[in-house]
């Protein structure tokens, strides 16, 4: 009976610190300039914190470490660019400069984000019929090498039609072109990203809770165990797969949006490496862990390590500051969190109100220190 | 006659970029035959020797260069195992993998920094960068000499893991880790020698590579990597002539796809090999049977 009302509290503590979170952001979005840093990070970290949670569904609770994110958020991102696009546009010849546009077919915005993610999700399906019989590392090749045709498909010239070749998409509907529903009033973008990502992360978050999720947690620990206890092996991994690929292609959509401009070259392997390095850094196997890492890597790489690469700020007369020097810094440290901290911010663990009160009541364990050790050091920060 | 004048520099280049690839895949082998690691730093050592080669050429003579440059790079390839590898022995493997992804990224980002994110002009090598013309194609000498090159060091390598005490102790802890171990040879060492020898042969393949193409950037060592080890799994990983053959396969056959004008398709065909011969024969060409126990 406790224990129920325990969970009831804790239900309602998510709710109000979501409903708390939302308006501040409302607040924020109305009374500071629209071209602030702090909304530039809010909005990426949080696509990046969807793409996150979605590798880390595949990484981290089912096991199968692929490396192919990049290359489904690339699918993404076009689909949506592709087909958001004003009829319009697409006849004129201010974006398809040298092609002739096949897809005549505009979309609004939900639908081509929904499509977005479908469109990814096939994909995923298709590969991951021959893809997902390979073991670990293999796997990880083998998904890089398909994220890599992608990039190559795309920007082949036979595509142009469609992809418009490797040259820039863009004039499709960004996040300024959202309005609130019946109205012509914009929608405040940081909302947006916030409410598209966040409900994407909780349909996650509940099928990792699922039965589903269980199974694909046994997979992850032994797979002839769970092999054993009746669990179809490959129809989960394609599912975790797939689903995990939806969402990626989702994230690769709300990036378009976000940047107002899309190209093939930017979905590099280098976006797949930071995206695991994210989910490192959060802790393999932890959805809070990973939302924390993408807001603090993208802080850190947007803003807080910026001065690094202003050569303005150059002490001694050394030229050691310039343009670069913010990512050698930047993955200096990630290596030492690889090397040193291999658990990430939160391990295996989620935020949990009850950490989260025990720590108040006792920080970093300093109170009990003697009496037993700190159950919630890691939580520290974050709580 | 016109057949062969069409088809012959496509063949040629093929070889020359097969041999050029077969010396960066023996090191994705050879680490990988004892740590079983993917390398995924190789590649990014093997675009450091070109970089190393750039700058260290606008100041100092060829004669003097090039032997640093192979220096440097064996010592890069040396500081990589003992710093972000060598902690992380008894770590599961997909921590040591992370951990090479983020080597990867770090001296991506290095050279970022050092080129300012230009293409660097890869220098001339006298002799190697003339022009010769064989059967009516013409084509660089290093197209030439790349294949005995490679052939002779590869030789060289086998006499070496065959008959030196270093090359016996790598086949033993290849084998067996542990048991090595318990029979005295210093496992440490061996893993630094392997890093060595194969930091080396991508330092000898950069050379190569890059006097055929004009510049260096800091993502041009991604993709030949990758493709390295897809030649190192073709040929069966842990076997020296397998990745060399894997690699003169996947050179000859992406330069033949380039002349039909797939170009794009180049790559496409790599992984699909990749993903083939993993379906059919898991172990590759020469691979050894492996069990899995439960």
């Amino acid at each position: 009976m406790k224990l129920k009302n325990e969970k009831k509290k804790d239900a309602l503590c998510t709710l109000i610190a979501i409903a708390v979170m939302l308006v501040v952001l409302i607040v924020m979005e109305l009374t500071m300039k629209s071209t602030s840093i702090l909304f530039t990070v809010l909005k990426k970290g949080m696509i990046y914190a969807l793409v996150a949670v979605s590798m880390n569904l595949l990484n981290g609770f089912t096991g199968l470490f692929s490396l192919g994110q990049a290359g489904f958020m690339l699918i993404g991102a076009y689909t949506y660019a592709i087909f958001s696009m004003p009829t319009a546009v697409k006849l004129g010849d201010t974006v398809y400069k040298y092609y002739d546009c096949a897809i005549s077919l505009e979309l609004g915005i939900f639908p081509a984000l929904l499509l977005a993610g479908l469109f990814a999700a096939v994909f995923a399906a298709l590969i991951g019929l021959p893809v997902l019989r390979l073991k670990s590392d293999y796997l990880a090749i083998a998904t890089l090498g398909f994220a890599e045709i992608f990039r190559a498909f795309f920007q082949w010239d036979a595509m142009g039609p469609v992809t418009n070749g490797a040259n820039v998409l863009r004039q499709y509907k960004d996040l300024t072109k959202v309005k609130i529903p019946f109205t012509n009033i914009p929608f405040p973008p940081t909302l947006f990203c916030f409410l598209v990502a966040g409900i994407c992360i909780a349909i996650i978050v509940l099928l990792i809770n699922s039965s589903y999720g269980r199974a694909f947690k046994a997979i992850r620990d032994d797979e002839i165990a769970a092999e054993a206890m009746g669990i179809n092996l490959f129809k989960h991994k394609e599912m975790s797969f797939v689903i995990s690929s939806f969402f990626a292609g989702i994230s690769g959509a709300l990036l378009a949006m976000f940047q107002y401009t899309v190209q093939a070259a930017q979905f590099k392997t280098a976006m797949t490496y930071e995206i695991l390095l994210i989910v490192v850094i959060g802790g393999i196997g932890s959805v809070t862990g990973s939302c924390i890492a993408s807001f603090l890597f993208i802080a850190c790489n947007e803003w807080w390590l910026r001065f690094l690469d202003e050569s303005s700020n150059n002490i001694l007369g050394l030229n050691i500051l310039r343009s670069g020097f913010r990512k050698v810094v930047f993955s200096i440290i990630i290596m030492i969190i690889v090397l040193f901290f291999s658990k990430g911010i939160m391990g295996e663990r989620e935020f949990s109100w009850a950490r989260a009160r025990a720590f108040f009541r006792d920080p970093f364990g300093l109170v009990s220190r003697r009496k037993k050790p700190a159950v919630s050091e890691e939580v520290s920060g974050d709580a | 006659m016109s057949f062969l004048q069409n088809s012959l520099p496509y063949i040629l280049a093929g070889i020359s970029v097969g041999g050029q690839y077969a010396l960066i895949a023996i090191g994705y082998t050879m680490v990988y035959g004892i740590l079983r690691l993917i390398n995924f730093a190789h590649g990014d050592v093997f675009m450091a020797a070109g970089m190393f080669m750039v700058f260290l050429s606008a100041s100092l003579p060829l004669g003097a260069a090039i032997p640093l440059v192979l220096l440097l790079t064996v010592l890069l390839g040396f500081l990589i195992e003992r710093a972000a590898y060598k902690p992380l022995r008894s770590a599961p493997r997909m921590s040591v993998m992370i951990s090479a992804i983020g080597v990867s990224y770090l001296i991506q980002n290095c050279a970022l920094y050092f080129t300012g994110g230009l293409a660097k002009v890869y220098p001339q090598l006298p002799w190697l960068s003339d022009t010769v013309t064989i059967f009516g194609a013409v084509t660089k000498r290093v197209t030439l000499v790349t294949p005995i090159l490679t052939i002779l060091l590869v030789v060289g390598l086998s006499l070496f893991i065959r008959y030196t005490k270093v090359g016996i102790a790598m086949r033993a802890v290849s084998k067996d880790f542990e048991t090595a171990r318990l029979m005295g040879i210093k496992v440490n060492s061996v893993i630094s020698a392997t890093f060595i020898i194969g930091s080396l042969l991508a330092a000898v393949g950069s050379l190569l590579y890059f006097t055929n193409y004009a510049s260096v950037t800091p993502t041009s060592g991604g993709m030949p990597g990758l493709k390295c080890f897809v030649a190192a799994v073709f040929g069966g990983i842990g076997s020296i002539p397998g990745a060399v053959i894997g690699a003169f396969i996947i050179g000859i056959a992406e330069n033949i796809i380039k002349g039909l004008g797939w170009t794009t398709f180049s790559v496409v065909f790599t992984f699909a090999l990749l993903i083939i011969i993993l379906l059919v024969k898991p172990t590759g060409l020469f691979g050894e049977k492996a069990t899995d126990k439960v």
